[in-house]
């Protein structure tokens, strides 16, 4: 009793010490540590915050001469061009549709992983399990998009071979329009379900176990354990792992979208990242490219901040 | 009498919803595991075994002839060197600059850490795009120079909340005082007690970002130039996917012997660039995971 009084006149004290001489006290006795984030710091600023700033090119007639804040100012001239573009839509729907199918099918197959996981006892086929299905985590995007390229290839590819098998024409899977979606998202599902099931296992992991004793004594079946005990028990984290999901979507990676295409998939694989590398980079297009790319993050910057307020509402989950 | 009948019941009833979980499961790592065996069979079949689509999950007619090609073309070795360098100074720098900034983060008497966090956060929310960036790097005059490889993505903000998540619970505030209390610096209290004590983070960090640095391309596609800088990774971009997908260019019957040994070398390239993660990776893996859920703690 007498100590938490003191620590609440302590507490009232300390707020009455105004903010100038905290900052000047924690700089007199932690001078090192503020030492210490310095070249962090010039980290974020020279290449995030610059980036930022530089982003104003967007606005701008840009010319390698005058510079970025030389050259002459062109209001939204390139966000025009960019609606105009009679490539707009396409992009729009080619990213939309890719990043909705990915949350689709990428954000239950991780859940149901880890469901079935946590359902088997600890032992060799639990952690064989668990070890291989992490392990394509670590392999780079490259290499998953060779391996598909050689093993979905119409000539020489293994996946072929099994569909002539079952007397099935072969299908040039990297060279259709309308099988590049899929391989995309089925690809990155075998890539990172593994990955993706951890947290939700380690979530399940610190279930309180009197529920499931509790459920026994009633006679519950497992799949009613499941239902009512574990999915309730996670779904803050399956909350908070939907909203990062949902403000990524228009981020959706250039990295491997832009291995996978080839001349005769652009019509479904082009999206705005890797269109923005194209006309930017290639082209040296600078300020229509920077356009491209800000409307692009700010759409997603929109997404992600609606999503937050909406599970704020609804569910008293979010990210702040 | 109903009870006894009812348990029975509902254990028939487990019974049959365990084998399903088991078959599924079973199916999940057959289906990850089986094209990584494909692909290190097909690596060690020969040239013609591979080409005729004799390989299925075991070697046909081993011979290490795809090997013995791969490590003689010297763009595969040079890339190699290069990804090395990268990856052993890329995570150094990152490391350090990481642990630089989580620790003063982590700790409640660090005046304007909530600041500071806002500060780093938002640039995972938000970011000026790809050609500003590029400008950045441009300006900074580290276009075709190594800097471009390790400078640019440096920190990860995912990392670096990992990282103080993990020094706020491990770091009591006792021991901070009492260090004061002993006139030990900051500096001192972060190099003799703070890195001895964070051995698992700092084992996690150099993990991911190792595994960040050896499996980057994108910067080396938009910021590298000269082949003799190429990592590994860019390098099988080359051969592989930008070869193939390009379409038949069969020929002649003479040229056949060596089509099928380029061909063979590209299942060795895949086995190659993923060796020195897929080796340290049974080692690791209990304290990657172990990095995951300090992550996650937070969120």
């Amino acid at each position: 009793m007498k100590l938490e009084m003191y620590s609440t006149a302590l507490k009232q004290q300390k707020r009455k010490v105004s903010i100038r001489s905290n900052l000047n006290k924690a700089f007199k006795r932690h001078w090192q540590l503020y030492l210490l984030v310095i070249p962090p710091v010039l980290y974020f600023l020279i290449f995030k915050y610059i980036p930022m700033a530089n982003a104003v090119i967007a606005f701008k007639d840009y010319n390698v001469v005058q510079g970025i804040w030389g050259s002459e100012w062109a209001g939204l001239k390139y966000f025009k061009l960019f609606f105009e573009n009679p490539s707009f839509w396409p992009l729009v729907k080619n990213t939309l549709v890719l990043s909705l199918y990915t949350l689709l099918v990428g954000f239950p197959i991780p859940i149901i992983l880890a469901l079935l996981l946590n359902e088997i006892r600890q032992g060799i086929f639990k952690r064989s399990v668990q070890m291989v299905t992490y392990a394509p985590y670590f392999i780079s995007t490259v290499v998953i998009v060779s391996m598909l390229t050689l093993i979905l290839s119409p000539r020489l590819g293994i996946v072929n071979d099994v569909l002539a098998i079952f007397g099935l024409e072969s299908i040039n899977f990297l060279g259709e329009p309308g099988m590049f979606r899929s391989v995309y998202v089925w690809s990155d599902v075998w890539q990172h379900t593994g990955y993706n099931a951890i947290i939700y296992i380690a979530a399940l992991a610190g279930v309180n176990p009197e529920l499931y004793e509790a459920a026994k004594v009633d006679g519950a079946s497992r799949l009613q354990k499941i239902l009512h005990i574990d999915i309730p028990s996670i779904m803050p984290v399956m909350v908070i792992i939907l909203i990062l999901n949902v403000g990524n979507i228009m981020a959706i990676g250039f990295e491997k979208v832009y291995l996978l295409q080839n001349p005769l998939n652009l019509a479904t694989s082009e999206i705005i990242a890797t269109y923005v590398y194209k006309v930017g980079l290639l082209n040296a297009n600078f300020s229509f490219a920077t356009a491209v790319g800000l409307f692009n993050s700010v759409i997603n910057l929109i997404l992600l901040l609606s999503v937050n307020t909406i599970a704020k509402r609804i569910s008293n989950n979010s990210l702040w | 009498m109903t009870r006894a009948k009812n348990s029975i019941r509902e254990s028939l009833g487990d019974k049959v919803f365990m084998a399903i979980v088991y078959i599924t499961l079973t199916i999940a790592l057959l289906i990850v595991l089986l094209p990584l065996v494909y692909i290190v069979s097909a690596s060690l079949s020969s040239p013609s075994a591979v080409t005729s689509g004799k390989v299925w999950l075991w070697p046909v007619e081993f011979s290490l002839d795809g090997y013995k090609a791969t490590f003689k073309n010297s763009r595969i070795l040079t890339g190699y060197t290069n990804s090395f360098i990268y990856t052993l100074f890329g995570t150094l720098i990152s490391v350090t600059l990481t642990i630089l900034i989580a620790y003063p983060l982590s700790r409640k008497s660090f005046y304007g850490r909530n600041v500071l966090m806002i500060f780093i956060v938002f640039t995972m929310i938000f970011n000026g795009g790809l050609i500003p960036t590029y400008l950045v790097v441009q300006n900074l005059g580290m276009i075709d120079t190594r800097w471009a490889m390790i400078l640019p993505q440096a920190i990860a903000v995912w990392q670096v909340i990992i990282a103080r998540t993990f020094f706020q619970t491990s770091i009591s505030d006792d021991l901070v005082e009492a260090s004061e209390m002993d006139g030990c610096s900051d500096i001192q209290f972060i190099w003799s007690i703070v890195i001895p004590l964070s051995k698992p983070i700092i084992a996690v960090l150099v993990l991911m970002y190792a595994v960040f640095q050896w499996n980057a391309y994108f910067d080396a596609l938009i910021y590298l130039k000269s082949a003799d800088l190429h990592p590994l990774q860019l390098v099988l971009r080359d051969i592989i996917i930008l070869n193939t997908s390009g379409g038949g260019q069969m020929e002649a019957s003479e040229m056949l012997k060596q089509q099928e040994l380029s061909n063979l070398m590209k299942y060795c390239l895949i086995v190659v660039a993923s060796l020195p993660v897929l080796i340290i990776y049974p080692f690791v893996q209990k304290h990657f995971v172990k990095g995951v859920m300090i992550g996650s703690l937070k969120g």
